[in-house]
Formats: C-alpha cells, structure tokens, sequence
C-alpha cells in the first residue's frame, strides 16, 4: 500500500471526523451529491428546466443574503441587479455578438456599476429609510424600458440572441455548477475577514465605524459583490429564456427574493438556497392546483414565520445540532457530551 | 392644462396623503411596516363593488360598512399574524407581503381578474376654466379634507391623541408612564387600517377596481412616507402633494409620460434624500440599538 494508502486512510478520517459528525455537513454533502448527480436520475426536460431555474435563483437568493442579511442594509430592489444583468448580457449578445461566456460576466459588471451608482446615495441611509428608497430603483428603470421601446424591446424585451448551450444536461451543468461554485465562493466570502466586518456593521455601525474601519467603503463593497453575484443570475436566466423582458425588473422578483432570504434565514448563505430549492419547486408541482397556487404559497410563508420568526433553516439546524457551552463547538443533538471537549451539553 | 395638472395633483395627492399618513402612524407607533396596507385599500373597493352591484344597496351604506368591515378585519390580521412576530421586523416585513398576496388571491378568486367599476355618488361636472370637474372628484377632495381634519384633532387635542405621540416618541417611557402599550398599538393599528379603507371607499368611483390595484399606490405612498420622513404626519401630507403633483406633471407634459410618472416621482424622492437623508420634517433619530 505504501503512502497512497496513508493518504486514503486519513482522507478517511477526515471524512469521518469533519463531515460525518454533524448532520448539517451530511446534508450539505447529500446536496453537493444531488446537484452533480440529478441527470442520473432524471432527464426528462421539464424537470430539468425546473432545476435549472431554480439554480438560477438560488444564486440570486444567495447574493440578497450577502447584502442584506450580513451587512444588514435591506435591499427591496434587488431585482434591479438581476434585470441589470439579464437586459445587458442580452444587448451585448445581439447587438455585438459576444458569446454568452463573456456577455455574462459583462452584464454581471454592469450590475456592479449599478451597485456602486445606487450605492452611494443609499450610503446615506438605513434601515426602514434604505429599503423603501432601493424598491424605488428597479422602478425608475422599468419606466426607461417602458419610454425606449426602440433599444430595450418595450413591454415584450429582447428576444433572438443566443442559447447557453445546446442540450439541456449542457445547460443544467452549467447553471448547478456555477451555483455550487459561486455560492461556496460567498459562503467563504462571509467567513472571511471581510464577512466578519460585514456582520459587525449589521449589529454596530458606530462600533465598528470607532474601531477605525471605513464601513462607507465596506458597505459599497458589499453592494458590488451581491450586484456581481445578481448579475450573473440575470444573464443566466436571459441566456437560458432567452428573452430580457421587464418582468425581470418587476416588484413581485424583488418581494420574491426578500420571501426566499427570509424564509431561508437571514445572515447564512446556505438558508436562502435551500429556501429557493424547497419553494420554487413547490410552487412549479402546485401547478394543477394554479388556482390556489399563490394562495398556497402565502398560507405557508405566514405559517411557518409564526412558529420559526427566524427562519426555516436555523430553526431545523437548532434542532439537530446542539452548541457546546464550553467551547462553542457544535454537536450532533443526540451527544451527550461535546465531541471535542467532552463537557456535558445539557 | 394647467387646470387638469391642478385637479389631478390635487385628487391623487389627497389619496397619496391619506394612505401615507395611516401607513406612518402605524410606522411610528409600533415600528411594523405594514406592506399590506394598501391590499386593506384593494378590499374596502371591492367590499363597495360587491355591496352597490351585486347586492344593489345605497353606495353610502356600503361606504360606511366597507370601513367597518376592513378595519376589523385588518385587526384580527393584526392580532392572528402580525402580533406574534412583532419583535423581528424582517419577518414582519415578509408576513406582511404575505398577507397582501394572499388576500389579492383570495379576490382573485371570488371576483375574477377583470377590470371592475363603480358608478360616483353624484353625477355630472362643471365647467371651470374650460375643464370639466367632475362633482365626484370635487367630493372625494373634500372627504379627504374633513378625514385630515378630523385626524389632526384626534392626534393633536384628545387624550388618546397624546399617547399615541408619545408611544411613537418612545415605547417603553410611555409604558412607564402608564400607558397601555398594546392597546395604543390596537388603536393606531386600527387607525391606520380604517384610513386606508377610507381611502379606498372615497377613490374608488374615480379608480379601476382589480385584485392588483394595491401595487402602484403601494410605491409611491412609500416613497411619500420616506420623502416626507418617517412617522411625521405634516411631512406625509407635503410629500403626498408633491408626489401627486409631480406625477401630474409628467402625465400631462411629457409624450409617453403614463410610463414615466411612476418614475419622475421616484426620482424626486431619492433628490430629496440626497440633500436631506432624513426626508423633509423627519428627526434624525438616535441610533436605536
């Protein structure tokens, strides 16, 4: 065996020890696993399509969740970032031919440059003030679609620029791996230095402002991120409908991704992800009941917001997951004692 | 020209103030932004819709009972939904969309999508300056006078009036003051819900009835109550008229202005919280922690 099988031993024990302790690592694995592997199970392509739109918005759920959940600064116009995306990957594609490799990331800069333009003046505010001034946003915008039917196609928006791909696997790989990818990337993002400033700003502006942190600076930074991450889900979403049309901008996507970040939980990343992929589907599978479909929909966020105020995933993650009172570390519920410090948990 | 950009600055200003003036009480009783405020608005029109069409009753009775009917219905929504989860404003932020989609569904599907009306109390118009006014919108303005009035009194000479200003001022000195907090919260919840459904029963002759007619109103009295600073009173209704004139003014100056007006009057809100963040009459509050 020699060294390969020291290294598959304690790859192992890695496992073993990191991931199958604790039921959210095991759940987050379970869902890594999902997403590589749901061709396997299914190719029909209405299932597919589904999917695909729901890793599309998974991304853009996520990226609300990094703005607003961490840096506290309530975006209700987060659909501007998306329509941003979508219209100017879908101009660039037609009027100049750049193919959707690179009329994505594109239009996902033209929403950071949105970011920092509506950034500045909502520097300014906060709280209440800040989110009834960003639903303003996405609304000015659709009134300039509207006005200049001649470039942004009016009421019906642009239609006849490229596919993201050819095949449906093609265009699910592309869309589930850039969700893994970029969702892990903000997930990193919000552990890392920078995301701990970010959560600091949310709980104490003046603390960390009198700890000689510029959070002027660090608050812009975080709208050019969620616009960056926005972004990108618009143009994926122009590229796989193939059309950029105003609903994008609408006031229900932005009430939408606020239902999906606050159902999910607030300030996690992983909350509104799996926010998306429980409702979104939801909602696709109600179809044959369309009627009461809406209704349905609002019936369930209320009810569960009245028995989990913080959100469904935290809730769920309390319940399988104790934390250590002596050195924070958490646990599977069904320890007794903690798995590192062997202090009793109740 | 000039006198339809007046009468119709004036009409929906004078809606834009009522909506916004219930929205801010409530704001700055119990802090709760009630995102479905307007959805009580969508149904006191339609509750006057079923009651003069299909049950054929006088359009006062059906007034008066619309009102009724919504402000108790907007308190038991208040008690059910939004009452336990007071204390996490994201979460109210959420139930309260929730609850406007849901009860835009359930008109969804007692009255169908379609367009309705309702006909105005009085008939006919005169002609001023070559205008026609109609008599019905000359009735709504004056409602929306003596409603403002009356208001004004209640908040600023009566007892009750008092501590609802200072459960606004601070919650828990006013508690220590002998105030019942959650009942103040009752009333100005109820308050705020009878404003809107008065808002509806006056406009409603002069606007298009549908389960969606809560969204524009919703924007721009958002914008009014943000321009005019939050939980100021005098500051909604100068918002108020200065969104519906603004509006006005688009419509009836710019080609393809219809698209614009929502816009233009976003625009003028965010100029004014550039110069002054705070919106016109706010007070900058003290960080709240």
């Amino acid at each position: 065996m020699g060294p390969f099988g020291f290294y598959l031993r304690k790859l192992y024990s890695i496992f073993r020890g990191e991931i199958l302790v604790l039921p959210s690592r095991v759940a987050v694995l379970l869902f890594f696993l999902l997403i590589l592997l749901f061709p396997v199970i299914s190719t029909d392509p209405y299932l597919l399509r589904i999917m695909i739109l729901t890793n599309i918005f998974a991304i853009l759920a996520a990226s609300w969740d990094l703005l607003s959940g961490f840096t506290g600064q309530l975006n209700f116009g987060h659909a501007l970032f998306f329509g941003v995306g979508a219209y100017t990957a879908a101009l660039l594609n037609l009027h100049f031919h750049i193919p959707p490799w690179g009329s994505i990331p594109l239009g996902a800069l033209g929403a950071v440059l949105t970011g920092l333009i509506i950034g500045i003046p909502c520097l300014r505010l906060r709280g209440t003030y800040l989110a009834l001034t960003t639903l303003a946003f996405p609304i000015i915008l659709l009134g300039i679609v509207y006005a200049l039917p001649d470039v942004t196609g009016g009421e019906l928006g642009i239609s006849g620029f490229a596919r993201l791909s050819n095949s449906h696997i093609a265009n699910y790989y592309i869309t589930g791996l850039l969700m893994l990818g970029l969702c892990t990337l903000m997930w990193k993002i919000t552990d890392s230095n920078t995301g701990i400033i970010f959560h600091a700003i949310r709980e104490d502006e003046l603390a960390v402002r009198t700890a000689g942190i510029n959070t002027t600076r660090y608050k812009l930074l975080a709208f050019c991120l969620s616009g960056f991450f926005a972004g990108i889900a618009g143009g994926l979403y122009a590229h796989f409908m193939r059309i950029a049309g105003p609903s994008t901008l609408e006031v229900s996507m932005s009430f939408t991704v606020v239902i999906w970040g606050v159902f999910g939980g607030l300030a996690t990343i992983y909350g509104p992800v799996a926010a998306v992929f429980i409702l979104f589907p939801m909602l696709e599978f109600l179809q044959f009941w369309s009627q009461y479909r809406t209704l349905m929909f609002a019936a369930i966020i209320l009810l569960i917001l009245l028995y989990m105020p913080e959100g469904l995933i935290p809730w769920i993650r309390d319940k399988i997951e104790k934390e250590c009172p002596r050195c924070k570390l958490r646990n599977a519920a069904v320890r007794k004692t903690c798995r590192a410090c062997t202090a009793s948990l109740d | 020209m000039a006198v339809n950009i007046l009468i119709s600055g004036l009409i929906s200003g004078s809606m834009y103030a009522l909506l916004a003036i219930g929205f801010s009480l409530i704001f700055g009783v119990a802090r709760i932004v009630n995102i479905a405020h307007t959805a009580f608005y969508m149904l006191a029109a339609y509750c006057i819709f079923f009651i003069t069409e299909k049950m054929g009753l006088n359009p006062i009775i059906a007034m008066v009972t619309a009102v009724l009917l919504v402000t108790l219905l907007g308190l038991i929504v208040y008690m059910l939904f939004i009452k336990p989860i007071r204390e996490h404003e994201a979460a109210v932020l959420i139930g309260t969309i929730a609850l406007a989609i849901a009860m835009q569904e359930v008109m969804l599907l007692v009255f169908s999508g379609s367009f309705r009306s309702v006909p105005s109390l009085i008939d006919g118009y005169f002609p001023l300056l070559g205008v026609k006014v109609f008599y019905q919108q000359l009735l709504t303005f004056i409602v929306v006078l003596l409603t403002l009035a009356a208001l004004w009194i209640l908040l600023m000479k009566t007892k009750l009036g008092l501590a609802v200003r200072s459960t606004a001022e601070d919650r828990e000195v006013a508690n220590l003051m002998g105030m019942n907090e959650s009942r103040v919260t009752m009333i100005a919840m109820g308050i705020s819900v009878g404003l809107a459904a008065l808002t509806g029963a006056v406009v409603v002759p002069l606007a298009i009835v549908s389960p969606f007619m809560w969204m524009d109103p919703l924007i721009i009295m958002m914008a009014v109550v943000v321009l005019g600073g939050l939980g100021s009173i005098k500051g909604s209704f100068i918002g108020a008229y200065m969104m519906g004139f603004a509006e006005a003014l688009v419509v009836f100056l710019i080609p393809k202005g219809a698209f614009l007006k929502g816009p233009v009057a976003l625009s003028v809100m965010i100029l004014v919280l550039l110069i002054r963040p705070e919106g016109l009459f706010g007070v900058a509050f003290e960080e709240e922690r």
